[in-house]
């Protein structure tokens, strides 16, 4: 169904209307053993490309990688969001110097590619972060980088841990402005509104 | 603090300093009393004789204990309107003595940690009471003069850091120390509580705290009852009476079972570490091993269980 769907859009020559960036699979590092990964908790699968098609908006059709690109030749030259004209409009890439193919495989768009060539699976994709963050990687294995949630005492209780793309999206990685949504309201602050 | 902010008592306006003082000063000092003898004003209101009677925590014999309990739980149920709330009072674990440290490199100081607080605790609502307070400081510096918890703008804000404050859960507590009636006590595995049935209200412990971590109740916290968190315990997060105070508890209701704290998991940064300080295997002792610690006004001699870090 989803080739069905990748082949309408393509076919009729449709370009997507809305375009959401997946996020993909969890990640395995060494050390980590004794918790699940709070993404791997998520039931349905995450990769590929989510489209609204035009007169289907909101249908979330899932698109695997592999419906284009398995026929295309890939390009190395393509460096950025803005060089491709399908499926990948407005995706942010702010990640240093990396392009496309720093992290993804063009000989198997189901998996991502190590610097070495070898070929890993999106749900290890902390092993591919791990080749350059690797400070983060090693506290990430002492549990000291990344949220949790769950139980401290894992005798009596599952924790489920994040991954590196729990947190980060791996196309921008650095962390967003946030917010502060809630704030305690001080007696010696000036008082509110209603109660002038 | 910022110059436009007017800063006054709310129950003062339009009066002198000189008698502004003077009016603080008796407005506390007949608050003081007040609440002082609030036990006697308040037996001939809706005080039972059980309340009036009960024993401080400690001296109460598990069967004592249990009657305490359950008529915590009936109250609370009565009061929400709901029968799925328990009061429970989970006692320290064995071998464990809990420690908690926040990675200041990655915290940015958007403040999930302290609504997640806020829930989990039955803070009132109107105050938006926390445990936690997240200070903003200008980059290379500690003087906490120039911190301030109240901003609002997007974080993290160009040349800030920010450290979130709440009770160190200190092994050598000045805030126990000064307490008149031992309503407040360090528990086997850490935790600074408080019997908020024996505090008298007294608010020597919150002047003796170096942290403004302690809290008071100037009125009941008011819930509404579908926001109500079910699970409480007896020295943690049921629903204080007015007149009492509060601190961090680590959220003794969840981590005495083996859970983390409330602020950690809602933590967006990962920025927080909770664990055993007695295993070596543990979370909190692996950064100790491997990171450059500090605790907060070291040279006060508190020996906070509470430590920050610098990831560089």
């Amino acid at each position: 169904m989803l080739i069905a769907a990748g082949a309408l859009a393509v076919g009729a020559g449709v370009v997507p209307s809305v375009l959401r960036q997946p996020r993909t699979g969890a990640a395995i590092l060494p050390g980590a053993a004794d918790a699940r990964l709070a993404s791997d908790a998520a039931a349905s699968p995450r990769r590929g490309a989510v489209v609204d098609l035009p007169g289907l908006e909101h249908a979330n059709l899932r698109i695997a990688c592999a419906t284009c690109h398995d026929t295309r030749e890939p390009n190395p030259l393509n460096a950025a969001a803005a060089d491709l004209y399908l499926f990948h409009q407005g995706l942010v890439v702010r990640h240093g110097a990396l392009t496309c193919l720093s992290c993804h495989n063009p000989s198997d768009y189901g998996t991502l590619r190590l610097a070495g060539g070898a070929s890993v699976a999106f749900e290890a994709s902390a092993t591919l972060c791990a080749q350059c963050h690797a400070p983060q990687a090693a506290d990430y294995e002492r549990g000291l980088h990344g949220g949790m949630t769950g139980y401290w005492d894992t005798s009596r209780g599952e924790r489920l841990r994040k991954s590196c793309i729990d947190c980060h999206d791996p196309h921008a990685p650095a962390m967003p402005a946030m917010r502060p949504t809630f704030k305690p309201i001080d007696r010696f602050l000036p008082p509110r509104e209603e109660h002038r | 603090m910022s110059e436009q902010r007017r800063i006054e008592l709310p129950v003062l306006g339009g009066v002198s300093r000189r008698t502004a003082l003077k009016g603080v000063g008796a407005a506390l000092g007949v608050t003081a009393f007040a609440v002082a003898v609030s036990p006697l004003r308040r037996v001939a209101g809706e005080l039972t004789a059980d309340e009036y009677f009960q024993k401080h925590y400690k001296e109460l014999d598990e069967r004592e204990k249990e009657a305490v309990l359950a008529r915590l739980q009936e109250a609370a149920r009565e009061e929400a309107g709901r029968n799925d709330i328990t009061v429970s009072d989970d006692p320290p674990i064995p071998g464990v003595k809990f420690a908690y440290a926040i990675n200041l490199s990655v915290c940015n100081g958007n403040g999930a940690c302290v609504e997640a607080c806020h829930r989990e605790n039955n803070h009132d609502r109107d105050t938006n009471q926390s445990y936690i307070r997240v200070l903003e400081l200008p980059r290379g510096s500690l003087g906490l003069d120039g911190a301030d918890s109240t901003y609002t703008h997007e974080v993290p804000a160009p040349d800030k850091f920010y450290m979130p404050v709440q009770c160190f859960q200190c092994d050598n507590p000045p805030c126990v120390k000064v307490c008149p009636v031992e309503a407040t006590w360090k528990e086997d595995d850490g935790i600074v509580v408080v019997d908020y049935d024996w505090c008298i209200g007294c608010r020597y412990c919150e002047a003796a705290c170096p942290y403004h971590a302690r809290r008071f109740n100037w009125k009941a916290p008011r819930v509404p009852a579908e926001e109500v968190n079910p699970d409480q315990g007896y020295l943690s997060n049921r629903i204080r009476p007015a007149g009492v105070m509060e601190k961090c508890h680590f959220c003794l209701h969840r981590t005495r079972r083996g859970r983390l704290p409330a602020c950690l998991e809602a933590c967006p940064t990962g920025a927080r570490i909770f664990g055993n300080l007695l295993d070596p295997d543990s979370e909190i002792r692996a950064v100790l091993r491997h990171k450059r610690v500090f605790v907060l006004k070291e040279d006060l001699g508190t020996e906070p269980s509470f430590f920050y870090f610098f990831d560089r």
